[in-house]
């Protein structure tokens, strides 16, 4: 399997993630698109990582693969306070539309 | 074309159909429940690489504990297809979908003839991804990082319960 072919798959999910973040006007759905873009990108890092072979060293490119860990840490850290905020928003206004934040500005 | 790429044809398939009907679904629990499937396949995905560890943790973590917490978050608020606000503006739609694909159109011809293209890499195989080498690695290298990610979660949970107290 050539790298080319992880490093596109990588992309295509990773510009889904934005289209999906640009197009939707629901919160939370936003929110889980970019869960999606930080999945891409743990893709592309583990394909990274199976590409060192090295005989003198077996376990050369581990580093990507605790890399993805701490991505895994950080983003289930940043969706508990993620949704806590849209739960505090979705009780003061009623409704998770993100067109209705625009009242912020008057 | 043996077991192991009809294997990474079907999961990307698979990953990419679901993660454009996670973008496109008019319900966000259908929305939900493709992003869960998309999270399964790049979880085979990870177990094509031999990454072992990143695939259960995959499941455990991203499919079994956040995705669960947004179906939590959904079913509180009792969003269905009928209360979805959806895009009317044509403008906003056309214009995400072409920024997006632009983007894809972009980085694809920037990274064509780059000094990686057709390097193969080693599936089924290597001790990359086992866990006990990942754990001597973790707890001797990168130790510091493990503890203050404990920090780190602590700070999150003290973050999501001062910011959804109620008034008084």
């Amino acid at each position: 399997m050539p790298i080319n072919y992880y490093i596109f798959l990588a992309l295509a999910l990773f510009c889904i993630g934005i289209i999906g973040v640009l197009t939707r006007r629901n919160a939370i759905i936003i929110f889980m698109c970019i869960e999606l873009m930080l999945n891409a990108a743990n893709l592309l890092l583990v394909a990274f990582s199976k590409m060192q072979v090295d005989v003198n060293q077996p376990t050369a490119g581990s580093d990507a693969q605790i890399f993805v860990f701490f991505i895994m840490v950080v983003a289930a850290a940043e969706v508990s306070v993620g949704l806590a905020i849209i739960v505090m928003l979705y009780r003061n206004i009623h409704s998770v539309d993100v067109n209705f934040l625009n009242r912020l500005k008057n | 074309m043996n077991i192991t790429q009809v294997l990474f044809w079907f999961l990307s398939v698979l990953a990419v159909g679901s993660a454009m009907m996670v973008v496109a679904s008019k319900n966000p629990v259908h929305s939900i429940l493709f992003l869960i499937i998309t999270f399964f396949a790049i979880s085979g995905h990870y177990i094509l690489l031999n990454a072992q560890f990143l695939a259960i943790v995959n499941i455990i973590v991203y499919a079994g504990a956040i995705m669960v917490l947004f179906l939590f978050v959904v079913m509180l608020m009792n969003l269905n297809a009928e209360s979805e606000p959806s895009q009317k503006n044509k403008y906003i739609l056309y214009g995400g979908t072409i920024a997006g694909a632009s983007l894809l159109l972009v980085l694809v011809a920037a990274l064509k003839q780059t000094a990686t293209t057709g390097q193969m890499i080693q599936t089924n195989g290597g001790s990359v991804g086992l866990i006990e080498n990942l754990g001597k690695l973790l707890f001797t290298d990168y130790v510091f990082p493990f503890e203050i990610s404990s920090v780190l979660f602590l700070s999150a949970m003290i973050g999501a319960v001062v910011v959804s107290k109620r008034e008084g």
